[in-house]
């Protein structure tokens, strides 16, 4: 008899939406999920492209129908160990990591991080605002449970503290509390590790790192989200001042030789998004959006990139800069670049500057696929099989991909890929 | 109901949406004054955990017996809340939804203390109606197992295929003689260039092969009637007519590739075709020394404003095809911006680019020339962007790279099945993120390039969507709807029809009642499993004959009659 289980890899949005249309066909769904809390990159998106719909607002009543749903487990800051088995008879083996709160008496008041001592940068902010050694990964977790960074809490790295135990009513903290390990009969998989981003550092000509004023498209969009680090208010970070004009910067470390050789997908849009949002906010602002070729490929996007253009005061300029400097005396980034149409070399000075960086496999991806036994491509994605008919299929039988850690793609062609992910996975489950 | 009434009332901050501008403590604080108001709180998410289970202890503690949330937009939160009701044990129904954010703090954001006192009026009508509404229960409808899938391309036989493999009856209606669709025109396929038979063939035998799919070819719908569960289509096969009943319907009839009129010399010289065109001579990729192409015909202009998502790839295919049967010939491909997406298209692109394709990009505003003599085409002139100049190149062959439009059928299927069409004239989906597949209409999906060009992998990949969701119902084989339904008086109703013609779901329908005196009348009837409680037709009835359990003239009239 095959396993009527599923296990789902990653709880972005793919992830997501791959286990609530399981549960929903009656199948038993363990939702898997690295962090503290499901949600995915979406989670930290202002709004969204073509639509504008804000990211949280349409994320959120999907994770909390997940962790609703009676079909689905919901395993947060857990990692897959080991799988056994075959399509059909899985055995995987997942360790739970101690968050050192106890998830059933936690009530996610926030007490604890409130009186915690220790500030650590804000990875969920894109190392743009700070956190407690005691958080919650971000206001809307689900679950609301707070966890513990033993990497920088004050008691696990040998010093006196214990606070958060003090002042918790709801006696959640448990420092004793082991990894556990759990084992799962399941009938398939579904990978849906999604992204990461890559580190814009090496790339020293766009000056990120050196330059306070030059953010990566993430931190620009935690800092025009209301819940982010300033409330929605852009802030140049040299000085605190709003700034009147951004320049975008296309295909960082993307389609370049020297980084990654692919198309990213979605940052042409994103930029378009974001320059947007700025001109919402603050009406006399402009953008500029240096880029090689506007990919706007997806339902409704050419009209968007139209609008853009005629009522967002945002322009677009063929250009490859080739590096950024600095006004010393304002901290201004300067743009260097050839203007593709009269083929002078130009020089344009920005209050902010936005880099749209390479977004890359799960940097967990090696080690996941190698323990869940799937091959990657060259750049590290899930490879497809060998058979077109399925292109979610991977090379282990029983096994399915979908979302970003197939290929680049953005939130609509996530949500059909999880779907019919979902089929297939049904689809084995269903034959003997 | 004896019990008194015992209302909560939780006012969302949103975080900074509604908290950053409607003084949220001092709405809270005069909610608790209005009359039957048992408790009054503030919440900085009400739909994190945390403040979904303040709600849930706050209905036991107090036993509450009405809930009124303030936050959001019902679109997305109303079955989270209601459901959290259940939870609780509190009927569903004696929930009311207010919207401070959409309704309040996002369109008031400049006037922070006139937000706060409309959060209060606001609060306070929320308040008036629940006191009103009483406990209800959800409708349930049996599901058939059968999938009704429109359409044989790749997408319909993709969807058919994977609902067989799941014990579903699947019936799956093909206009043409044919299965197949468009990719039997198509030769070779990206990227990996092999034949498009060798994909499709098998995918069709395995369909025709099938137990438990039904192929019906030469077949067009021209009847539907029925909902979620149970559609009743009438089809005309080969000339005869036929009554399919099925749970669920897949739209998946693909659409056509566009054929440019008077442009680029097409029509007058032999010599210029579409790329359709030129893949359907099969080969012949070595009898061309100098081929131009031409891309965005008839795309991302005024008349048709958007991009044809793969097109660019055909038109790489095609030159990387000629280039590779004939090393010497000189490819270039005119173009706006190569829209070579993704991880596997740059990679095909660069490829295009090693092999010597040259890419010459144009402005929109100053297009290629074609010119020839006789019925021959000899050269293309177009204005390089990068260089700025004018540049001839001869041609042997031009091809047209044009973007795939709207089936010729989706007009009168949008009608027969009352399911919307974009301005585009592709179906529109319900959602453009979180609902790709799905038509507001429950039961009914979209897939492949019916919704939106789609290459072979996307189509797939919408069609294996599209029957998961439709797998939903029939796996559970009932589906559950909401209980606040349009409902007729027949002794008011005068059978004017008004409430037929606008109830977008098709949920009205004729029905015969026994009339005092005079044996029958035929009146209005809502069918409740097809409504969706928009009250079009209630607010459209001229007898006063239709009422919405939910939106009650005496529920709206205590809302304002609160007002100072
Ligand atoms: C700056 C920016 C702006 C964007 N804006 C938009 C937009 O406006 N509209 C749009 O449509 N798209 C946008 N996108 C793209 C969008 O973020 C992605 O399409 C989407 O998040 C992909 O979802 P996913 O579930 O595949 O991956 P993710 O969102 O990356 O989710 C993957 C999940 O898997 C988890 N995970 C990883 N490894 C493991 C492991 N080993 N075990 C368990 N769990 C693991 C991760 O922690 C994560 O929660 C944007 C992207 C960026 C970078
Ligand atoms: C020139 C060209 C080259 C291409 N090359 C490639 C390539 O190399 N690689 C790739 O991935 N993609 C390619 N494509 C795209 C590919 O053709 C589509 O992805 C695919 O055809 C989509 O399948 P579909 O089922 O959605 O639609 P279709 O193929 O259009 O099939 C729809 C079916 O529905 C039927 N139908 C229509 N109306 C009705 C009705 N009222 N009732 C019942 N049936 C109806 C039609 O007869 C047809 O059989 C190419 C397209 C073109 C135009
Ligand atoms: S989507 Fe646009 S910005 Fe991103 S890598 Fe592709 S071309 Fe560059």
């Amino acid at each position: 008899m095959n396993q009527k289980a599923v296990l789902v890899l990653g709880g972005g949005i793919a992830g997501i939406q791959a286990a609530i249309d399981l549960a929903n066909m009656g199948t038993k769904v363990y939702l898997v999920e690295r962090k503290p809390s499901i949600g995915g990159r979406m989670a930290q998106l202002d709004k969204t492209f073509p639509t504008n719909d804000c990211a949280m607002c349409i994320l959120a009543p999907k994770m909390i129908e997940c962790a609703n749903h009676e079909n689905i487990t919901l395993l947060t800051y857990s990692e897959l160990a080991e799988l056994q088995g075959e399509s059909g008879r899985f055995q995987a083996k997942v360790i739970r990591k101690a968050r050192f709160v106890d998830e059933d008496k936690c009530v996610g008041c926030g007490e604890c991080a409130e009186k915690c001592p220790t500030k650590v940068t804000d990875d969920f902010n894109a190392g743009l605002g700070q956190r407690k050694a005691i958080y919650k990964y971000f206001p809307q977790a689900v679950p609301s449970t707070y966890v513990i960074d033993p990497d920088h809490c004050r008691l696990f790295q040998g010093k006196k503290c214990g606070v958060c135990e003090k002042i918790c009513k709801a006696k959640a903290l448990d420092y004793g509390q082991k990894d556990r390990e759990i084992i799962l009969d399941v009938g398939a998989v579904i990978m849906a590790t999604g992204f990461d981003l890559y580190d814009v550092s090496p790339l020293s000509e766009y000056g990120w790192g050196k330059s306070k004023n030059v953010l990566t498209a993430m931190q620009f969009e935690r800092m025009i989200c209301a819940s982010g680090p300033t409330m929605g208010h852009l802030k140049r970070p040299s000085d605190g001042k709003e700034p009147k004009n951004l320049a975008f910067i296309q295909c960082v470390g993307s389609r370049d030789v020297r980084h990654k050789k692919y198309c990213s997908a979605v940052c042409c849009m994103h930029a378009t998004k974001e320059a947007i949002l700025a001109h919402e906010h603050y009406p006399e602002l402009s953008s500029s959006i240096f880029y090689m070729d506007m990919r706007a490929v997806g339902k409704g996007f050419q009209d968007y990139i139209q609008r853009a253009k005629t009522e967002y005061a945002v322009e677009y300029i063929r250009a490859r800069p080739g590096r950024i400097t600095e006004n010393e005396e304002n901290l201004n980034p300067i743009i260097h670049y050839e203007d593709t149409n009269t083929r002078e070399l130009k020089t344009r000075e920005f209050d902010m500057v936005i880099l749209a960086q390479a977004l890359t496999p799960s940097e967990t991806n090696a080690s996941v696929a190698e323990k869940v036994g799937v091959s990657l491509d060259d750049f590290g994605f899930v490879s497809p099989s060998q058979d077109p008919l399925n292109p979610f299929a991977t090379t282990r039988k029983g096994v399915f991909a979908c979302g970003f850690c197939q290929s680049p793609m953005d939130v609509p062609d996530s949500v059909v890929r999880a779907s019919a992910a979902a089929s297939k996975a049904a689809e084995t489950l269903a034959s003997r | 109901m004896s019990d008194a009434l015992r209302v909560g009332v939780f006012v969302c901050h949103c975080g900074t949406n509604i908290g950053g501008i409607v003084n949220v403590p001092q709405v809270v604080e005069y909610a608790s004054t209005l009359p039957c108001v048992a408790c009054a709180q503030g919440n900085l998410y009400t739909c994190s955990e945390d403040g979904l289970s303040t709600i849930a202890n706050k209905i036991k503690e107090l036993r509450l017996n009405r809930v009124v949330v303030a936050s959001c937009t019902p679109r997305t939160h109303e079955t989270l809340f209601r459901k959290n009701c259940e939870r609780a044990g509190l009927n569903k129904y004696l929930f009311e939804f207010v919207n401070l954010r959409e309704h309040c703090s996002w369109v008031h954001m400049d006037k922070p203390d006139q937000a706060t006192l409309k959060a209060m009026d606001l609060v306070r009508m929320g308040v008036a109606k629940v006191s009103l509404l009483q406990g209800r229960e959800d409708l349930s409808t049996a599901v058939l197992q059968i999938a009704l899938v429109l359409g044989g391309g790749i997408s319909g036989l993709s969807a058919a295929l994977v609902l067989g493999n799941q014990g579903y009856r699947v019936e799956l209606v093909e206009k043409k003689e044919e299965l197949g669709g468009l990719l039997r025109f198509v030769n070779r396929v990206f990227p990996t260039h092999q034949p498009a038979s060798e994909l499709v063939d098998p995918l069709i035998d395995s369909v025709l092969r099938h137990p438990n799919i039904r192929v019906h070819l030469g077949a067009e719908l021209t009847q539907m009637k029925g909902f979620v569960g149970n559609f009743e289509a009438t089809i005309k096969e080969n000339g005869e007519s036929r009554e399919l009943n099925a749970g669920t319907i897949i739209v998946a009839v693909g659409a056509q590739a566009h054929k440019p009129k008077d442009v680029f010399g097409y029509g007058r010289f032999e010599n210029v075709m579409t790329q359709l065109d030129f893949e359907g001579r099969c080969g012949g990729y070595d009898t061309f020394d100098r081929v131009v192409m031409i891309s965005c015909v008839g795309a991302r202009n005024e008349e048709r404003s958007y991009c044809g998502r793969f097109c660019c790839i055909v038109g790489l295919k095609n030159a990387i095809l000629v280039k590779e049967a004939n090393p010497r010939a000189h490819v270039t491909i005119l173009h706006r911006d190569v829209m070579a997406v993704g991880k596997l298209y740059e990679e095909y692109y660069r490829r295009a680019l090693e092999m010597g394709i040259t890419f010459v990009r144009f402005d929109k505003l100053r297009p290629p020339k074609v010119k020839g003599s006789g019925r021959r085409a000899e050269k293309v002139q177009v204005v390089d962007a990068l260089m700025g100049r004018e540049i001839e190149l001869a041609a042997d062959l031009v091809l047209l790279t044009t973007p795939l439009v709207p089936g010729e059928d989706n007009m009168a299927l949008s009608r027969m099945m009352k399911i919307p069409l974009g301005m585009d004239g592709f179906f529109l989906e319900a959602h453009q993120k979180l609902r790709p597949v799905e038509f507001p209409a429950d039961g009914i999906f979209v897939a492949g390039c019916a919704r939106y060009p789609a290459e072979i992998s996307e189509s797939i990949a919408q069609a294996l969507a599209a029957a998961a969701k439709a797998a939903v119902p029939m796996a559970r084989g009932e589906v559950v709807s909401d209980a606040f339904v349009a409902e007729v008086d027949p002794a008011l109703c005068s059978a004017c029809g008004r409430c037929l013609s606008v109830c977008p779901f098709g949920a009205v329908d004729w029905s015969e009642v026994g009339a005092p005196g005079h044996g029958k009348k035929s009146v209005a009837e809502v069918n409740p499993a097809e409504c969706k409680g928009c009250g079009l037709c209630a607010s459209s009835c001229l007898s006063g004959a239709i009422r919405l359990p939910g939106f009650t003239d005496e529920q709206i009239l205590a809302m304002i009659g609160t007002q100072g």
